[in-house]
């Protein structure tokens, strides 16, 4: 448990990186976790090939959905849309670097839900999650 | 000076009655347990009645003539009784056993509701109801085609009751509220609104789910015409709940569910319901929890309820001051007499899930979230809140590592 507060998840949600909007962008989508108030808005432009080129997310919420958020939306600069789409929920939990009960998953995971519906589109999002 | 009884409440020979609360959540952490309004701790004298009761009783009730049966039904029933004299009903008759506070009110909804509620009638509850007597009225309203209308909250977590006596002017057919808001801990005035709501016609529901378990409640005095509470925030086991009806109310609704037990007798194409209370109560009930249920109440009584309440009105005092030293925090709720033993904060810009956490790593169990009153936050403009709530074994040693814990999420955070 102590491993959940550890330096890089309290530092990036006191000095977030990619914390912003982008207007205009290519891909934008935002979602909220009602049960907790957490939510995450996410941005991003894409070059002709495909590639993210810049990345954003803005929001309110606890510690960790916050700093998930960030490390999540710095990771995806410079990698494609299909990249993206493949990225696990081991990818994420791997950057956060924690373990993490039933219920804060769901405030870590809620960026990678956001970023997913907005490359996707929300219809391919469960199926895909459920297979993460 | 705290009188001879006030002390035994919170000497540590009540606290050893509750087996969990000798556990450490870590080596060395012992546990802090601040969330008894979600679900309390049990005395061994109710974990051993359930289990007494398998190891020599166990068989299905009312039916069977075996000694078994007989053993069995007696103490259930024995239990119901109990539980009347718990809450001063004038019958066992008119205690029905539910699942749980929200199955009661579930209950009063279909049974009740659809017999006596027309298009167009008001029904009246309040901005601070738990989502367990809010979403059983809007299913109704939505299925009679009836009008919710609400009791304001006002600032200081106290209802409105200038705009309540306006509203009854809409002569509503049922008024439904909380006796205590899970959240602001505000026991609200429910003599005085069951009196008026008579007055202007209506039927009073009282989801007593947080009072019943910290207050003395006497349902004649109150007045109520339906009074809902859970065994599992009392002492008791989950799976049981407590159903309190007017005689005359109960006599005029049809059952609820169909099956064995409710009914007297049964043809291919219809039935006679049974007498109250049995007609409410259909197939195989949970015999071992009401009997816990029974053990939980003579538990409460053994102790007196109003031991219990003079016990966390001190302790909620002194929550309360030394809550309010912690700076960025604020609590919600009344002060003053009408606060029950339940304490919820924001604390500057943490998120309620983080202090949460970070408690935990000091054996602290408190909730975070909107503690299922979802309208009652949005009406303070928050997503969720933290809450501790208090019970006759909590302590003030216990507040103060709860503040301590607090300044160390400040430190964290800042």
């Amino acid at each position: 448990m102590d491993d959940l507060y550890r330096e890089q998840i309290i530092d990036r949600y006191k000095n977030p990186l990619m914390r912003g909007e982008l207007d205009p962008h290519d891909y934008s989508y935002e979602d909220d976790n009602p049960l907790c108030g957490d939510r995450i808005r996410i941005d991003l432009r894409v070059d002709g090939q495909g590639q993210i080129t810049e990345a954003a997310f803005s929001g309110t919420g606890c510690a960790i959905s916050q700093a998930s958020a960030d490390l999540l939306v710095e990771s995806v600069v410079g990698k494609s849309l299909d990249e993206v789409k493949s990225l696990s929920k081991e990818d994420l939990l791997g950057m956060l670097g924690i373990e993490l009960g039933p219920v804060r998953l769901k405030c870590a995971l809620l960026s990678l839900k956001v970023l997913k519906a907005g490359v996707y589109g929300v219809d391919q999002l469960e199926a895909d999650l459920a297979d993460a | 000076m705290p009188s001879s009884s006030a002390s035994a409440v919170r000497g540590t020979s009540l606290r050893a009655e509750f087996p969990v609360l000798a556990r450490e959540t870590r080596p060395g952490v012992p546990l802090i347990y601040l969330d008894s309004a979600a679900t309390s701790q049990k005395p061994r004298q109710v974990i051993e009645a359930m289990t007494w009761y398998y190891e020599h009783q166990n068989a299905n009730i009312h039916r069977g003539v075996h000694q078994l049966a007989e053993e069995a039904t007696e103490a259930y029933e024995d239990a119901r009784r109990r539980v009347a004299r718990f809450i001063q009903a004038p019958s066992s008759r008119q205690v029905v056993f539910t699942r749980n506070a929200t199955e009661s009110i579930n209950l009063v909804a279909h049974a009740w509701g659809r017999t006596h509620v027309k298009p167009g009638d008001v029904l009246l509850l309040t901005e601070m109801e738990h989502h367990s007597n809010l979403v059983p009225w809007q299913m109704l309203a939505a299925e009679r085609g009836a009008i919710l209308e609400f009791i304001p909250v006002r600032e200081d977590g106290r209802l409105d009751m200038d705009v309540y006596r306006s509203l009854l002017e809409r002569q509503p057919v049922l008024v439904a509220l909380t006796h205590m808001s899970n959240v602001l801990g505000t026991i609200n005035p429910v003599e005085t609104i069951t009196a008026l709501a008579h007055q202007a016609g209506a039927t009073v529901l009282l989801d007593a789910a947080q009072s019943v378990p910290h207050l003395p409640v006497d349902v004649q005095a109150i007045d109520a015409d339906f009074l809902a509470f859970s065994a599992h925030k009392m002492c008791g086991p989950t799976g049981i709940g407590v159903l309190y009806g007017r005689e005359t109310l109960l006599q005029s609704m049809p059952p609820f569910l169909g099956g064995g037990d409710m009914i007297k007798r049964v043809r291919l194409r219809e039935f006679t319901p049974n007498e109250l209370p049995h007609k409410f109560e259909a197939g195989t009930p949970p015999i071992a929890e009401v009997i816990g249920l029974g053990a939980a109440v003579d538990f409460l009584a053994r102790v007196g309820m109003a031991e219990v309440r003079r016990h966390e009105q001190q302790l909620v005092a002194y929550a309360l001051e030394r809550l309010e030293e912690v700076p960025e925090l604020r609590h919600y709720g009344p002060q003053g007499e009408d606060k029950g033993g339940v304490v919820a904060f924001s604390f500057g810009n943490v998120h309620p899930h983080d202090v949460a956490q970070i408690l935990d790593r000091d054996g602290i169990a408190v909730r975070a979230g909107h503690h299922c009153a979802m309208p009652l936050h949005e009406r303070f403009g928050l997503p969720a809140t933290t809450r501790a709530s208090l019970y006759l074994y909590n302590d003030e040693s216990e507040i103060d590592k709860l503040v301590d814990g607090l300044y160390k999420v400040r430190t964290l955070f800042r």
